[in-house]
């Protein structure tokens, strides 16, 4: 008890080198803390990005890329599948339900994204999150769309406005555009804080509607046009999808069911499961991870020789409470300790500290992260691998405080009671 | 009366190689004594005193203290005599600066088992109290040790080197940074407490002027074999 009351008050009598040494150590602890748990939040959203589908089919290609078209609108798919194969499939008794995709056009930097109404429906990210409208309607007619949430704010779009969707997926404007045969926008979506977002939905219809008139890959001309009115959603054949997204009965069916898709025989399909593709994707990716994980392990080291710093240099102003407290009977064994003590106390008020507001910050910040980053924090906030580094920078801080307390030690030793000062 | 302190033919030196600082053949105190020992500066003196205190080990010779051989004991074992049985004043700085007074004439009780034992029955705080009224420094328990005069800092000293009731006192020239009249009021105060108390007393100074209040008188020189003819 005494000993406490000594480093107690002596850390008192040095408050202002003794609270900048815990706020040193503090810093360290919210950095790692926080890059941990940036960390995790990043590997969930990215892992989560799309949850409960249990195969993407797409044709033949790579598993990243097909996962990167589908769920990240980044990149094309080099081929498209049949619609007869996708109803085919679609009806096989295993899966519970589908949700196609058919890509290729885009609006202003967008996608557009031809589906049914099942996505709407099914469609889940984040484990139990799904598809809502803020404002509007699902699809109907034929040109109907259904804006993302980006897209509605950055292009400042509201319900009924006409819209061109450009031919192929461009940056900026496209060159070709189905001007021709506008879309109006029913619905507007929440924000998921994922791809989703920067997407336009219309239905599949839509898509072959836009290119109905078009030969061989070029655009009509003003007299083989058909006007979009004389276009009708039950005449529309629907001939070609990207990808679908399926979901089985039970999960059990999933790896026979996707060893049956990757082997049918009238077309070269490939069925992926979107969870195992993505976390191997996210560790492809993982040095990111690494280099900030290293950098906040360099903080701590700095905050350690902040406080190495703090204790050396009141080392020499000490050396006659050293000798005091020799001559009253205290050995150097127990000088040795009470300067431990010292910077464990340090360490530890720092990562008290440090984990309170790291935690605080990240409860308070947590929405805004959220709105305007669509930046999901999902998960504890605390966890075994933190338990694990307040644990490793605890010991650390007790390790750089032997250093001082040694030389104390032999300090207090050679002097013994007569310290010239 | 019996032996408190007695040394024999005790041998120290600084360092492996290096000349002897300490050679005494025989000195002794006996229980009660209030012994004056002087030398000039650079005598060995204060060596002497850390000998007698159990921070340094003698190289030969017998350090006996109450019946102890201090020389035999490992350094473990001497931090904790001292703690239990010595009080211990130095010429000035004798505080921890950021401790209020009172916590400052505690702090040997938190170190010793025997301190706290002789004080059984009584309560520490009242005994604490009487010495300070009898030092004159009852009104400067709660106050900082900064805000202390250097004379007052001595009678603070005093009484933490008495709470609890060591056997002995060793003062290490804890008056040469008071003036003539305080050092002699300063001296008077601690011998009535020691008196009081049955501690005896290990003064050392280079100051001779103070020799008449002492009970035995003994100049380092002629014990120090390696102090002759210097």
């Amino acid at each position: 008890m005494v000993f406490l009351n000594l480093a107690l008050k002596s850390l008192k009598n040095r408050s202002l080198a003794s609270i900048l040494t815990v706020i040193s150590i503090a810093l360290s602890v919210i950095l790692l803390l926080s890059v941990e748990r940036a960390k995790r939040a990043a590997e969930d959203g990215f892992t989560q990005t799309i949850s409960q589908t249990d195969l993407i089919v797409g044709a033949r290609s790579g598993p990243t890329q097909l996962i990167l078209y589908t769920v990240f609108n980044m990149g094309n798919a080099t081929h498209n599948i049949s619609y007869k194969t996708y109803q085919e499939i679609k009806d096989y008794p295993a899966i519970d339900w589908t949700i196609p995709y058919s890509l290729g056009d885009g609006h202003r930097g967008f996608r557009v994204v031809g589906t049914t109404n099942d996505f709407f429906e099914h469609y889940r990210f984040r484990g139990e999150g799904r598809v809502e409208l803020v404002e509007g309607k699902t699809l109907d007619g034929l040109w109907d769309v259904v804006i993302g949430a980006d897209v509605a704010r950055k292009l400042q779009y509201h319900l009924g406005e006409k819209i061109v969707v450009a031919h192929g997926v461009t940056h900026g404007e496209g060159i070709q555009k189905h001007d021709d045969k506008p879309f109006t926008v029913v619905g507007i979506m929440k924000p998921t804080g994922t791809a989703l977002d920067q997407s336009l939905y219309v239905s599949l219809e839509g898509v072959e509607a836009m290119h109905i008139d078009w030969k061989g890959g070029a655009a009509p001309v003003a007299d083989t046009a058909i006007s979009p009115d004389k276009i009708h959603k039950e005449d529309i054949k629907v001939d070609q999808i990207t990808a679908f997204f399926v979901r089985t009965k039970s999960r059990i069916e999933t790896l026979r069911l996707q060893r049956e898709i990757n082997n049918y025989k009238e077309e070269p399909l490939l069925a992926i499961i979107p969870g195992v593709t993505l976390s191997e994707l996210w560790h492809g990716l993982s040095y990111v991870e690494q280099v900030l994980k290293v950098i906040s392990w360099m903080v701590v080291a700095v905050g350690f020789m902040a406080m190495l710093i703090a204790l050396t240099t009141s080392l020499n102003e000490r050396r006659r409470e050293m000798a005091i407290l020799r001559a009253l009977g205290a050995g150097t064994n127990k000088i040795l300790a009470l300067l431990v003590f010292e910077s464990t106390l340090l360490t530890f008020t720092g990562i008290v500290f440090g984990t309170v507001i790291a935690v605080g910050v990240t409860a308070l910040l947590r929405p805004w992260l959220e709105i305007e980053f669509g930046f999901y924090l999902e998960g504890s906030s605390f966890g075994k691998v933190e338990i694990i580094y307040l644990l490793f920078t605890l010991v650390g801080g007790i390790l750089i405080g032997l250093i001082p307390a040694y030389r104390a030690q032999k300090m207090a030793l050679k002097d013994g009671l007569s310290v010239k000062i | 009366m019996s032996q408190l302190i007695e040394v024999k033919n005790i041998k120290y030196r600084y360092a492996k190689g290096a000349q002897d600082t300490l050679q005494i053949a025989e000195f002794s105190i006996q229980k009660g004594e209030r012994v004056f020992l002087y030398g000039p500066s650079g005598s060995g003196k204060t060596t002497f005193l850390e000998v007698l205190a159990g921070i340094l080990k003698v190289d030969q010779g017998e350090v006996r203290i109450l019946g102890h051989d201090l020389s035999q004991m490992s350094e473990r074992s001497r931090d904790h005599f001292r703690a239990e049985h010595l009080g211990y004043i130095f010429q000035s700085f004798n505080l921890i600066p950021y401790l209020s007074v009172q916590e400052n004439i505690e702090l040997p009780l938190h170190l010793s088992h025997n301190r706290r034992e002789r004080l059984k029955g009584e309560d520490a705080t009242s005994v604490l109290r009487h010495l300070c009224t009898r030092l004159g420094i009852i009104t400067l328990l709660d106050k900082n040790v900064t805000e202390l005069s250097v004379g007052q800092q001595q009678r603070v000293a005093v009484a933490r080197a008495l709470f609890g009731r060591p056997e002995f006192i060793l003062a290490d020239e804890p008056t040469s940074s008071l003036d003539m009249d305080h050092r002699e009021r300063f001296l008077g105060l601690m011998f009535e407490l020691c008196e009081q108390y049955g501690t005896t007393v290990l003064f050392v100074s280079h100051d001779r002027t103070i020799q008449h209040l002492f009970s035995r008188s003994v100049s380092l020189d002629s014990v120090n074999l390696i102090g002759k003819g210097m």
